[in-house]
């Protein structure tokens, strides 16, 4: 269950811009793999590159031994690959049932799995035959992560789950993240709320033009302040 | 706000009443300029089956547009093909449509509403396969494709057919009318008005209690969800648009009987009020292009009795209102 | 023609290609002598400015309207009727004429303020739906326009086939009103394409093409979509409007099945695709090239399904019946569409010179 994703060389193109320029990095097995960087850096289309929504014109994706790259988003989520978007792309006329429902490609949902999504997120319970667009903000993301764990994962890729949640939510959502790791699940997680990426992250990856400028380990990295500031810059003090 | 939060109240969400009572507030607004109350019963009968018949040619095109952001101008040829298709049954069967055993008469139309489907069906995954997938995500191009597949199609019937129109009859239990007081209600557009609504119902059964369903609602939402949740959208909207295709048929097969006669020209025709009643009733919603068929076969009926040369652009003044009210029309989709 | 726009027609096939359908036009009654001969070169004419301004919506601002069509049917009937109603005088001819350009531009507003705001898809259904009613208008207004049998009328009397105005023949040709007529549509239909072709070089066509591009990058950049796109709309709304008038002129008879049937959109539409997209010269290829196949095609496709039915092959003799000719033609357009997207225009020109796309 726990491979490793790796990247080696990774170009991408979207119409006449060259957005990644050569990303090499690997998220190790099983760990929750922080990728940081400042805005347009690239993190969001290196997800969707490794999901197959958008087309690698060069280079490699592989989880374990799969190459990922070339296939469709839809052989690459059958793989066992689970995808959060910073949009949430929750359907918000269908319930909160019927999104959970369609996150369970392989067969009907499993009442243990639920229960202990429910765990973390009782709200999705309560408006279990809700309309999904009627959620709040918070709750939405929640459905959206729901969704891709909903069956067990190899890998999940999720952007940003913090983005503009309340406090409380974000605390909430940490010791989500956690308990989904404990899983055995490799996790690369997109995140501009540095609070975030020191709680959870095992291993972090800096993106910036494109191209990975930094590769190590979570903690070295919180506790480095003066590399935080050459690798992130004031960007992330905002966000604290 | 807070996941923690569980007391907190969610705003319900409620269905929208007011868009679906359009069609009522019509009649209403209507039937005391009507006056004669049978003359209004025959009126609104005749619109409701008139907007049934509209909605099963229909529904498809608003699934596929909502899908793929394809903008089918070959639709209008499978209406067309389904109506001729009909008439291969219809024809050699005569006999069958003629006795007095309703049996009989309900299984010859069953056979042509069948065969009109089937064939319309197939052909609509040749149409999708050879026409709209080379082209897909290019909007000139696709538009531009489908108006030369719909070119190829009608002169394709025209080969097969020849140009003239075909008289087509309905079977002797369905011909004349039931009389209510003294209005008298033809038994055809009963007919008709049950096999919209089956359509309908079954339509919606699908979209809300199935998985497929669950899939092509999602997907008309986020197709790219659809696809990263690991689903082969592509497959999917070949389904969608093959039953697109087969309804239009079907609904080709119904008009044409309504009318007593099968020319190519029926395709251009009723494409065009497609178009209108899909953009009234949101693109995308199945059950707004449903409200959508009533409202603009009620409008033009009673338009045509109040003053007729209102009526030929009946359609198109309902249009610009409900825009100019619901500017993304009655039921409009999520993220669209 | 580089003097004249500014736009030389890349490519030596395509110059020698385009100088030919010229000269033929212009020496047309001398060249091919008889009345279907002329008949299609007026056609002709007509159509290439039809469909040269619907192709600086279609292919220079990358609008799809289905509402082209309406305008050439305002125009043949704004001069038919006039001409019909007020008497065969040139006075009645302007009238008409002028009352139709203003309606057309009226209507042209109306539809590009009230759709243009939003996606292409939606103002290509609003337009067939419009167009759609007009036509349906037209033809049951009879006591207004004729309806269904349109109304025939006579021209100013030196345009008349009758009418001699030298009393030996020149170069052979009958020196009549039927030669002046040819050569009116003739000098119009160059004067409006010249007109069209300056627009779509000037600044104005190059914002246009640039919006069709990257709308969001135009309108950064501070050009008014909207009002570029209404702009362009009104421009070939009136192209389409003269062009009708001329028709109805040459016609002497104007009705929905030559004014404003869908099946002259959906020719116009081949004709545009066909000769190529977003290049003027397209639309003189395009034009040509359909009006010679309408009009000889169909003896070649008689004689082939003659052949196949004298060989006992079955369904091939009615596809090649000579009514069918739309079928190979809509193939001929569905392959373009796939494989020739500029059309003949862009299978003749160098690939140095596609950089105008």
């Amino acid at each position: 269950m726990s491979a490793a994703l790796t990247l080696e060389g990774v170009h991408t193109h979207i119409g006449r811009y060259h957005i990644l320029q050569g990303v090499d990095f690997d998220a190790p097995g099983g760990k929750t793999t922080m990728l940081l960087g400042r805005n347009g850096a690239g993190k969001t289309t290196a997800l969707r590159t490794i999901m197959g929504l958008w087309r690698a014109s060069k280079g490699r994706i592989a989880l374990g031994s799969t190459a990922l790259n070339g296939l469709a988003a839809s052989d690459v989520a059958r793989l066992g690959v689970g995808y959060a978007p910073e949009t949430m792309a929750i359907f918000s006329d269908l319930t909160v049932k019927e999104n959970l429902i369609l996150g369970a490609r392989q067969g009907p949902l499993d009442d243990t799995r639920l229960d202990w999504i429910f765990g973390f997120f009782p709200a999705l319970k309560k408006f279990w035959l809700s309309r999904a667009g009627s959620l709040s903000g918070g709750q939405k993301q929640m459905l959206s992560i729901a969704r891709a764990i909903v069956e067990p994962r190899a890998l999940l890729l999720i952007d940003e789950p913090t983005k503009g949640l309340a406090p409380a939510i974000v605390g909430a959502l940490i010791e989500c993240l956690k308990e989904i790791k404990a899983t055995g699940v490799t996790i690369l997680l997109v995140e501009q709320n540095f609070r975030v990426a020191v709680e959870v992250g095992d291993a972090v990856r800096v993106m910036d033009n494109g191209r990975i400028v930094h590769r190590g380990d979570m903690a070295a990295l919180a506790a480095d302040e003066r590399l935080q500031n050459r690798l992130l810059g004031l960007s992330l003090d905002s966000h604290q | 706000m807070s996941v923690l939060d569980v007391g907190a109240a969610l705003p319900r969400h409620r269905m929208e009443i007011l868009p679906a009572l359009t069609p009522v507030l019509v009649a209403v607004v209507a039937a005391p300029f009507v006056g004669s109350a049978s003359t209004f019963l025959t009126l609104t009968a005749a619109g409701i089956a008139m907007g049934m018949m509209i909605f099963t040619m229909a529904s498809g095109l608003t699934l596929v547009f909502g899908m793929m952001d394809v903008l089918n101008f070959g639709h209008g040829a499978f209406i067309a093909l389904g109506a001729y298709v009909a008439t291969l049954v219809l024809l050699p069967l005569a006999s069958w449509s003629a006795t007095d055993s309703i049996l009989l008469n309900l299984a010859v139309l069953t056979l042509a509403g069948v065969a009109a489907g089937l064939v319309c069906g197939l052909m609509g995954w040749l149409f999708e396969r050879l026409i709209v997938k080379p082209v897909y995500g290019q909007h000139l191009r696709q538009i531009l494709a489908t108006i030369g597949g719909s070119i190829i199609a009608e002169q394709l019937i025209y080969a097969v057919w020849g140009p003239d129109q075909i008289p087509v009859s309905i079977p002797a239990a369905f011909q004349g009318s039931f009389v209510i007081g003294e209005a008298a209600v033809e038994k055809y557009r009963l007919l008709a008005t049950l096999v919209g609504l089956v359509v309908f119902a079954g339509e919606m059964l699908v979209l809300n209690r199935t998985k497929i369903g669950l899939l092509i609602r999602a997907g008309v939402e986020n197709r790219e969800m659809v696809e990263a949740l690991g689903y082969r959208i592509d497959r999917l909207f070949v389904a969608v648009f093959m039953a697109g295709s087969a309804l239009a048929g079907l609904g080709g097969a119904m008009m044409a009987l309504y009318r007593g006669q099968v020319h190519a020209t029926i395709g251009a025709e009723f494409l065009v009020l497609c178009f209108i009643v899909i953009i009234i009733g949101g693109l995308g919603s199945v059950g707004g292009s449903f409200v959508a068929s009533i409202l603009v076969a009620l409008i033009a009926n009673y338009a045509g009795f109040l003053a007729p040369k209102l009526a030929l652009v009946s359609n198109i003044l309902a249009m610009v209102v409900v825009l100019l009210w619901r500017p993304r029309g009655l039921y409009p989709v999520s993220g669209r | 023609m580089t003097l004249l726009s500014g736009d030389p027609s890349r490519g030596r096939a395509l110059q020698i290609l385009v100088t030919l359908v010229v000269i033929a036009l212009v020496f047309a009654p001398f060249l091919f002598p008889g009345a279907k001969a002329m008949n299609t070169a007026a056609k002709t004419c007509v159509m290439i400015l039809l469909v040269a301004s619907y192709d600086v919506l279609l292919g220079y601002a990358g609008i799809v309207s289905f509402a082209h069509v309406m305008f050439f049917g305002v125009g043949a009937y704004g001069v038919g009727l006039a001409l019909y109603g007020l008497g065969a005088g040139w006075g009645a001819l302007f009238a008409g004429l002028g009352l139709a350009i203003l309606l057309s531009l009226a209507l042209a507003l109306a539809i590009g303020l009230f759709s243009l705001r939003v996606q292409s898809i939606f103002f290509a259904m609003v337009t067939l739906a419009v167009a759609y009613a007009f036509n349906v208008l037209a033809s049951q207004l009879s006591a207004f326009t004729g309806g269904e049998d349109g109304r025939s009328f006579k021209v100013p009397a030196v345009l008349q086939p009758g009418f001699r105005w030298l009393d030996h023949p020149l170069f052979g040709v009958q020196a009549n009103g039927k030669l002046l007529s040819y050569y009116l549509v003739v000098f119009v239909v160059a004067a409006a394409f010249l007109v069209l072709l300056r627009i779509v070089n000037s600044p104005f066509g190059r914002v246009l093409q640039a919006i069709r591009e990257n709308p969001f990058r135009a309108e950064a950049l501070g050009y008014r979509i909207v009002f570029h796109r209404t702009i362009a709309t009104c421009v070939s709304a009136l192209g389409a409007t003269l062009a009708g008038g001329l028709s109805a002129l040459w016609l002497r008879y104007v009705g929905p099945d030559t004014a404003l049937s869908f099946s002259i959109q959906v020719d116009v539409l081949v004709m545009v695709v066909v000769g190529g997209m977003g290049s003027l010269w397209g639309a003189v290829l395009g034009a040509a090239l359909f009006v010679v196949a309408e009009s000889y095609l169909q003896d070649g496709m008689g004689a082939l399904a003659g052949l196949a039915a004298n060989a006992g092959l079955p369904l091939l003799p009615a596809l090649f019946d000579p009514h069918r000719w739309l079928l190979w033609l809509g193939l001929a357009f569905v392959l373009a569409v796939y494989f020739a997207p500029l059309g003949i225009v862009g299978a003749l020109t160098p690939p140095e010179g596609k950089g105008r796309r």
